[in-house]
């Protein structure tokens, strides 16, 4: 018995009952070995993880180093509070209001549509369909983020629009509203799958409590459930947000692209320009080094500043909803 | 080994015979001109597949420059030089010689069903600024005109912007699409649209208007009696030595091919027949 121990204590490679056995403690060249592989696995996921934070800064660089060859002529809040757009006139002005509106225009109509939409639907699909239904009906909402932008626009240009013209009556069927609705249409799938995680996680008890106090399932969905479950459904609004504002081709497409703040202001049956939609659409040709390429990427620091305050803003009812769901 | 010999001494004559015959040929500058450029170029590699040619399409004035600086052998654009390139050029011993390779002419388009036929550069030029806004202003029926104008980076906003804008600021109702057929689309999507193309995206589903009297066709735009239309230039350093690939190049478009490549790139072909 006790040499049988000696042996194993001292003799690692003894195999006993022929099975083949594989020592617990590692020779000094595996150890070192092991030690070398795992820190050099480490590192690079840490370098790969940190390549897509240094992207960011990167852009964040390039963006407002650029910029500064407008911003040298033109301050922050001169170019934000003028409203006229034209970088080849004779006399060239760079005001971005008009732009800005445009973006506002487009993403806050696009929200108003896909919003109630989208939390309706995130409560029917998390609350009252069946599994079998659910299973279908999700996979293919979640198919609308995944076509790409150019085909809706190539649909609002070619159905809608035409379609806005001989049915509503509009002068032009590339408009602030047609690229709103397209718009909301492709946030839909952000908003939806977000609430409806959201408002899925919250579980059972809160429902069976509400129930349990006489309460309707209309009062329970709209009282207790979607309440409590308001800070990931801000976060998804958000999300939608910033989809919608950062979006490119469609607006491009549907927009009109005119640079006008509407008038009366609340018309959006009139063609507005998007700040995105001015890039893409000057940048390609636009003389290297010039002043309307500086604004160009000066409009781009602006759009920096919006989107990335919207998603700390998000991050942060995200955050708040991660934490409620760990209490309940 | 003998064989192995054999190939390497005809890889050194090849490479020897390729050094010889290969020839270059740059060309640098104008968007707009840079399409026919490649064209061309994509024919000439086809005949002649020593020649190591390169289209580079940054803007008229990067050509100029580039011309100048003796960087390319031909410069594409669509304006001529102005004097200060010019003198650049010559300062540095750099004859600019300018050879028209094609013609740009540009068509007012409205709807078919729109009842105008004809419109003044002055008319056009008001419609664009948003001093006329309904089409009854210019004899047509009682109908908003919506303007749509092409990216003010294109060399098409360019020609019409000096020829009919006369370099005033577009009204900032005016609507922008970033190609041809788009604005195309646009025109044969709405009644009361009207819009500037190329000659060559003129079809059935839009009405090309008479300008100052004339309808725009190869013939009015080549003789120069249609008012929207421009010469697009190739520069070279002085007339280029005759039969060499500079001289090949800047008078391909004489060549029945090179009238078929300008057609085929939508622009009008140098020609009076």
């Amino acid at each position: 018995m006790s040499s049988a121990m000696n042996n194993r204590a001292f003799n690692l490679s003894v195999k006993p009952g022929g099975v083949p056995y594989s020592p617990l403690a590692l020779t000094p060249g595996q150890d070192l070995k092991g030690y070398v592989f795992s820190k050099l696995g480490k590192a690079t996921l840490f370098l790969m993880t940190c390549s897509s934070v240094f992207s960011v800064l990167l852009i964040f660089f390039f963006v407002i180093r650029e910029s500064l060859i407008f911003f040298e002529q033109e301050s922050l809040w001169s170019a934000i509070t003028t409203h006229e757009w034209y970088p080849k006139s004779e006399n060239p002005r760079h005001g971005m209001l008009a732009l800005l509106a445009g973006s506002v225009y487009v993403t806050l109509a696009s929200l108003f549509f896909s919003v109630p939409v989208g939390i309706m639907a995130a409560v029917f699909l998390s609350d009252l369909v069946s599994f079998k239904v659910r299973a279908v009906v999700k996979p293919v909402i979640e198919i609308l983020a995944a076509i790409p932008s150019v085909a809706y626009g190539f649909f609002a240009v070619l159905v809608l629009a035409p379609w806005m013209q001989d049915h509503w009556g509009f002068s032009t069927g590339t408009n602030a509203l047609n690229a709103s609705i397209i718009l909301s249409i492709m946030a839909l799938p952000t908003i939806i799958s977000v609430a409806e995680d959201s408002i899925s996680s919250l579980g059972p008890e809160l429902r069976e409590a509400s129930y349990g106090l006489g309460a309707t399932r209309f009062e329970t969905l709209f009282k207790v459930v979607i309440p409590a479950a308001h800070s990931g459904i801000i976060a998804a609004v958000i999300l939608g947000m910033m989809r919608a504002i950062g979006e490119t081709m469609v607006v491009w497409m549907a927009s009109g692209n005119a640079s006008q703040i509407p008038t009366p202001w609340w018309d959006l049956t009139q063609s507005v320009r998007t700040m995105t939609a001015t890039i893409a659409g000057e940048m390609g040709e636009t003389e290297h080094g010039s002043i309307h390429y500086g604004a160009l990427f000066a409009v781009g620091v602006y759009l920096l500043i919006i989107t990335f305050s919207l998603n700390l803003v998000s991050e942060c009812f995200l955050a708040r909803a991660k934490k409620a769901m760990g209490k309940t | 080994m003998n064989s192995r010999k054999l190939m390497v001494a005809t890889l050194f004559l090849a490479m020897f015979v390729q050094g010889i015959q290969a020839e270059t040929l740059q060309i640098d500058g104008s968007t707009t001109v840079g399409p026919i450029a490649e064209a061309f170029a994509e024919y000439f590699k086809g005949i002649y597949p020593d020649l190591e040619i390169s289209v580079k399409k940054t803007g008229s004035g990067d050509g100029a420059k580039a011309l100048g600086d003796n960087m390319c052998d031909v410069a594409a654009m669509s304006r001529f030089m102005k004097s200060v390139e010019f003198t650049k050029c010559a300062n540095k011993g750099i004859m600019p010689v300018a050879h028209v390779v094609a013609m740009d002419g540009i068509c007012i388009i409205v709807h078919p069903s729109n009842p105008v036929k004809a419109l003044t550069t002055q008319q056009v030029q008001d419609i664009y600024l948003g001093k006329i806004s309904n089409w009854r202003q210019v004899g047509g029926s009682n109908l908003a005109i919506v303007p749509v104008s092409r990216d003010t980076s294109s060399g098409t906003y360019e020609t019409f912007h000096g020829l009919v804008m006369k370099k005033k600021d577009i009204a900032s109702k005016v609507e922008y699409v970033n190609a041809n057929p788009q604005a195309h689309a646009r025109v044969s999507g709405n009644r009361g649209a009207i819009a500037y193309v190329g000659l060559g995206f003129v079809d059935k589903k839009v009405k090309v208007l008479s300008i100052d009297g004339v309808v725009p066709s190869k013939r009015t735009i080549v003789s120069g009696v249609y008012p929207v239309a421009r010469p697009l230039f190739l520069f070279t350093n002085g007339y280029p030595k005759l039969g060499s690939m500079v001289h090949r190049f800047v008078t391909f478009h004489l060549t029945e091919v090179g009238q078929e490549l300008v057609e085929a790139k939508k622009f009008v072909p140098v020609t009076d027949y």
